[in-house]
């Protein structure tokens, strides 16, 4: 919510909820600010002949907006979503198959795209597939003044002058998909995927806590 | 990395989180070297000298040295040798198609029942259930039930007489409900004398006295996926008292 330097970064309050759907494979909600998206995961289930691959499961991502129909601006989430996805889940182990993710808008306050890749993570997680390391999004726009926010809210994001988002890993955090906006120096593209993966340890620690409480019960 | 898993039996784990190998490099030439042995189950990988996680879930072990990852989760995917109840959706010719609720149909011939030869077909209609075994299951091909042991005898498998109701729970629970000694089972048991079939594809069929008998078992069941053990024994104990 608030700007912040590189030494602590600050995110809007976030939560989690697993499992909340009765019909999908797993299910998971997740709210960053005033953010909030549902997702849903079908899988491994039948394909397609015409989508599917010999050799790996078929990832398909579908966005749905709050109101109307997916458009362009969708269709180039999904596939930051879907490559980001594609390189945490460990496909080649339900060849075959199809894998469907669909994201539903509740509210868009800024930092969506983060706010899918959080939830797709969780919801791949609740649905129980096989992945090789957790990622997470980080989004983080430069004000016209140089500061660097991270998370921002709709009204943030608007008056900046360069708006990122990041998918980091969990296990190196690196960095697995980067998209740009605006204008910005290479030192402060740096900047900012070094604001990023301090935010992620907060983020993945975020997501032990949620895990570790769904699973007390059958501890 | 025995001693390493060790120490997180019964702890969270999420995808990612690896065990090195603690090997500092040294052999000792005078101690006999008795090697280390790990046998990893579900959700649990081996990549190079790392054992790494890729399920999210709880460590269990069980002696002398088996690992898995226990996890909550609602898709089935085919294991050579466990059982599941499936649906017949079609036949052609020899082979049955039947749904499991896995990514793909898997084929159950009409010769894999007890007695049945190319003269004495099984009496099996589309829409019927079956208890069965897999006897292929692998990534790559499709799978393939049957419905006799090694011996030839049904025990226990095959078609499902009428009556009874089918209903799905998580892959969790039914773990538990099978596990050997598990107190769910024996709490259900005193509760309700019922006949109780759980496929290890989270497909649970149960038969009681009564329709309603039936009924109060199957909300039961699909009620106790999300408690604690204590939650669950108020359950039951209300349950006892009358409150159906």
């Amino acid at each position: 919510m608030e700007a912040c330097n590189t030494s602590d970064v600050t995110l809007r309050a976030f939560g989690c909820e697993h499992n909340l759907l009765s019909r999908p494979d797993g299910s998971a909600s997740f709210v960053q600010g005033d953010t909030s998206v549902y997702a849903a995961v079908y899988g491994p289930a039948e394909v397609k002949v015409s989508k599917e691959i010999y050799d790996r499961a078929t990832l398909e991502v579908l966005i749905q907006p709050k109101v109307g129909l997916p458009s362009v601006r969708e269709r180039s989430q999904e596939q930051c979503v879907r490559e980001t996805c594609e390189a945490s889940l460990l496909l080649s182990l339900h060849p075959r198959s199809s894998l469907t993710l669909v994201l539903q808008v509740l509210h868009d306050d800024g930092s969506l795209l983060s706010c899918f890749l959080n939830a797709a993570c969780m919801a791949l997680m609740d649905a129980g597939l096989p992945m090789s390391c957790l990622f997470c999004g980080v989004t983080c726009a430069i004000s016209a003044d140089g500061q660097i926010i991270t998370d921002p809210t709709a009204a943030q994001e608007k008056e900046s002058r360069a708006l990122m988002t990041f998918a980091v890993d969990s296990r190196e955090r690196k960095v697995l998909m980067s998209t740009t906006k605006g204008s910005f120096s290479v030192h402060e593209l740096q900047q900012c995927i070094a604001v990023s993966q301090k935010a992620s340890e907060k983020m993945f620690q975020f997501y032990r806590d949620s895990v570790k409480r769904r699973y007390s019960k059958n501890l | 990395m025995d001693s390493a898993l060790r120490e997180r039996v019964g702890q969270v784990l999420l995808p990612g989180d690896e065990f090195c190998c603690d090997t500092d490099g040294v052999i000792s030439l005078s101690d006999t070297v008795r090697p280390e042995k790990v046998l990893c189950g579900p959700g649990l990988r081996r990549s190079g000298d790392r054992l790494l996680v890729c399920k999210s879930g709880v460590l269990r072990h069980k002696e002398p040295n088996v690992f898995w990852i226990d996890s909550q989760q609602w898709r089935y995917v085919p294991v050579k040798g466990e059982t599941v109840i499936g649906v017949v959706a079609a036949k052609s010719g020899d082979v049955f198609k039947v749904d499991f609720g896995g990514s793909e149909q898997a084929s159950l011939t009409y010769l894999s029942f007890e007695g049945a030869t190319k003269r004495n077909r099984p009496n099996v209609q589309v829409g019927d259930l079956v208890f069965a075994q897999f006897i292929v299951a692998n990534k790559d091909m499709e799978p393939e039930l049957t419905c006799m042991d090694s011996s030839g005898r049904a025990n226990g498998m095959g078609v499902f007489g009428g009556g009874g109701l089918l209903f799905r729970v998580s892959l969790g629970l039914v773990r538990r409900l099978l596990s050997p000694g598990s107190e769910l089972r024996s709490d259900l048991e005193k509760l309700l004398p019922c006949e109780l079939v759980v496929g290890m594809n989270g497909r649970v069929w149960t038969r009681a006295a009564d329709v309603q008998k039936t009924l109060v078992l199957a909300n039961l069941l699909q009620s106790c996926d999300t408690m604690s053990c204590s939650q669950r024994r108020q359950l039951f104990s209300r349950v006892r008292q009358g409150a159906l």
